[in-house]
């Protein structure tokens, strides 16, 4: 501190003193700071530290630093397995059939909700299509078991109504898929529409009026009008819906998976949890993990170079 | 808009209205179901009467669940881990927020950095669990699921972004009266900061209410689990008494849970439901200024 105190004397420190001089002279703001500079440390830097346990054959009593080094061993008892095509199939999967269904209806939701011209109704079909956003994953996986249950599914009533045989959904690694991206959609169609919501609220309206003149009819003010003045939001969403095509999260998977649906629902963040946590591989699935972590970055980066390149935003 | 009568704004209109009535019947009859179902006799529920409204109406399965001891200790516990959990987010994240946003902070583009890298690259499930269980000895303790998302960077953005929209002036006066930057963020800051604070503390909120995941990693110990754990727990049990019944297995047991386990099922999602259900219509405003403000920033 001392150095700190006699360089407040000194008129323009330079260099590492003016640093120092800096710090002291925002002591108040780092003493701020400082529980949250700690937080970062401890929960998130420790743990990257502890990626190197990938390279190892982690031991309990060893810890991180006293196991031995094994080099690329868990990565290639992982790419010579039996599960990586699986795993990487199915995340890629997943995600591309949720940008291809789970991307467009926003927009359409939001571009048709910009035409009801009663303020109330607008508000009030808005306000509900956000409702599933505040209900848990649990209690969203919970009311989907229940809706396609065989016995008493309302799903599989209509089936057998019309002459069917009742479909054990959650058991059949054929459905899996389609009941991912339409639960998906059911949380996420209010929610993910807000922002283009907002964008289409912007709009002048001076410009529908002079088309409307101009014997514009609705559809072509919605078309050439409306959907353009969103459109960069939009290419910026699809980018950064590209860049995370690599990670799938492994809270709803494993809600909704069971050892009858792996051929479908197994990802690789669900991989990792199983072998790590349940049958404690911890090099090994922290291996996955580091290779699924470098794709997605490698992923996000190309993805923000094209936003960068294509659209005025990026993220960094 | 325009209000013109030709054929082609009618058609606009029928695609406009059939896909908003679409819209809210898809999204609020599966909660309905859900509340009906809940409020159904055992009977109704097997044979599969109830569709909109509940049929031979009863409270037995709420009833099942208030005598419960597991049930209701979990929405305890609930509520414990959520406001506390809330708190803490709070204290770490509006100070880092704060200290960020004021130019005066040296080393203030290490900070930002130190608080992005881990949006970008993280150690990770596994490396995370060995430090808090075997470095952190916090397995099992309710610390797990609160201490490792103190501060989420893009609440964290969204904060600092509105404490930068705050004049200079009054921190300058402050300043000149002798306060020091503790006291003009306590006394001047954060009074000023509620719309933002109610979005943030929101955001943790319903997401501590709403996640079952780290207290299925971290808890083994039933009396601490939260409410939505326990709810998954029902939902697999009455999956496995539904499968039981299919293949003509007797269920046994007289409690309310296996004689009317669809009820107490359904009864259980609306408890974990109905604290979130109630207040989102009064905070979902908070909820999109929120999204507002972190689509501006990227």
């Amino acid at each position: 501190m001392s150095t700190a105190a006699t360089s407040l004397q000194k008129p323009k420190p330079t260099g590492f003193k003016k640093i120092l001089h800096d710090i002291w002279a925002s002591r108040w703001l780092q003493l701020l700071i400082l529980p949250g500079l700690i937080y970062f440390f401890i929960f998130k830097y420790i743990p990257i530290y502890g990626v190197q346990i990938a390279f190892k054959d982690y031991k309990l009593r060893d810890g991180i630093t006293g196991s031995a080094w094994v080099g690329l061993k868990h990565f290639k008892a992982f790419f010579t397995g039996p599960n990586a095509y699986k795993v990487i199939r199915n995340t890629l999967l997943l995600n591309f059939y949720n940008l291809l269904f789970g991307f467009p209806l926003p927009i359409l939701f939001a571009l048709l909700l910009n035409e009801v011209k009663q303020v109330f109704f607008k508000k009030f079909v808005q306000t509900v299509s956000y409702l599933p956003h505040f209900i848990s994953l649990a209690a969203v996986i919970g009311m989907l078991n229940m809706f396609v249950s065989p016995s008493i599914g309302i799903v599989n009533k209509a089936i057998t109504f019309f002459g069917g045989e009742p479909i054990a959904f959650m058991m059949e690694p054929g459905w899996f898929r389609t009941l991912y991206v339409i639960s998906g959609i059911w949380t996420g169609l209010g929610w993910g529409a807000i922002i283009y919501i907002a964008g289409l609220s912007a709009v002048d309206q001076g410009l529908y009026e002079a088309a409307a003149i101009d014997g514009a009819n609705r559809f072509h003010l919605m078309f050439h009008i409306s959907l353009p003045s969103i459109m960069g939001t939009v290419v910026v969403m699809f980018i950064l819906r590209v860049g995370s095509m690599m990670s799938v999260g492994s809270e709803k998977v494993l809600l909704m998976y069971n050892n009858m649906t792996y051929e479908t629902a197994d990802v690789i963040s669900t991989f990792v949890y199983r072998r790590g946590l349940e049958q404690n591989d911890y090099s090994f699935s922290t291996a996955v993990e580091m290779f699924n972590s470098v794709v997605n970055i490698i992923f996000l980066w190309v993805a923000n170079s094209l936003s960068r390149k294509f659209t005025e935003s990026s993220l960094w | 808009m325009i209000a013109d009568k030709s054929t082609s704004s009618k058609v606009m209109d029928i695609i406009v209205y059939t896909t908003m009535i679409i819209v809210l019947v898809v999204t609020l009859y599966p909660v309905l179901y859900v509340v009906s179902s809940s409020l159904s006799s055992a009977n109704a529920n097997d044979r599969g009467l109830v569709t909109i409204f509940p049929v031979e109406f009863n409270i037995d399965a709420y009833k099942g669940i208030f005598q419960m001891p597991t049930l209701t200790r979990a929405f305890r516990n609930s509520v414990i881990i959520t406001a506390g959990g809330t708190a803490i987010n709070m204290l770490f994240t509006t100070t880092y927020a704060y200290a960020l946003s004021r130019k005066r902070l040296a080393l203030r583009g290490i900070y930002t950095i130190i608080a992005m890298i881990p949006m970008y690259f993280s150690g990770g499930l596994i490396p995370s669990f060995l430090l808090i269980s075997q470095t952190l000895h916090l397995y099992n303790s309710w610390w797990a699921l609160v201490l490792p998302g103190a501060i989420n960077t893009s609440n964290m953005i969204i904060m600092r972004s509105f404490f930068v929209s705050l004049p200079a002036e009054l921190e300058e006066s402050a300043y000149l009266d002798g306060a020091n930057d503790f006291v003009i963020f306590w006394k001047i800051m954060l009074p000023l900061s509620q719309a933002v604070m109610m979005t943030v503390g929101l955001y943790y909120l319903v997401s501590h209410w709403n996640s079952w995941f780290s207290a299925m990693v971290y808890l083994n110990d039933e009396a601490k689990m939260p409410l939505q754990f326990m709810l998954r727990q029902i939902v697999l049990l009455s999956a496995n008494l539904e499968q039981a019944a299919l293949d003509g297995e007797a269920i046994t047991g007289s409690s309310i849970y296996f004689t009317n386990y669809v009820a107490v099922k359904y009864a259980t999602l609306v408890f974990s439901m109905a604290p979130m259900l109630m207040i989102y219509p009064f905070i979902q405003k908070f909820f999109v200024k929120g999204v507002m403000i972190g689509s501006v920033k990227g």
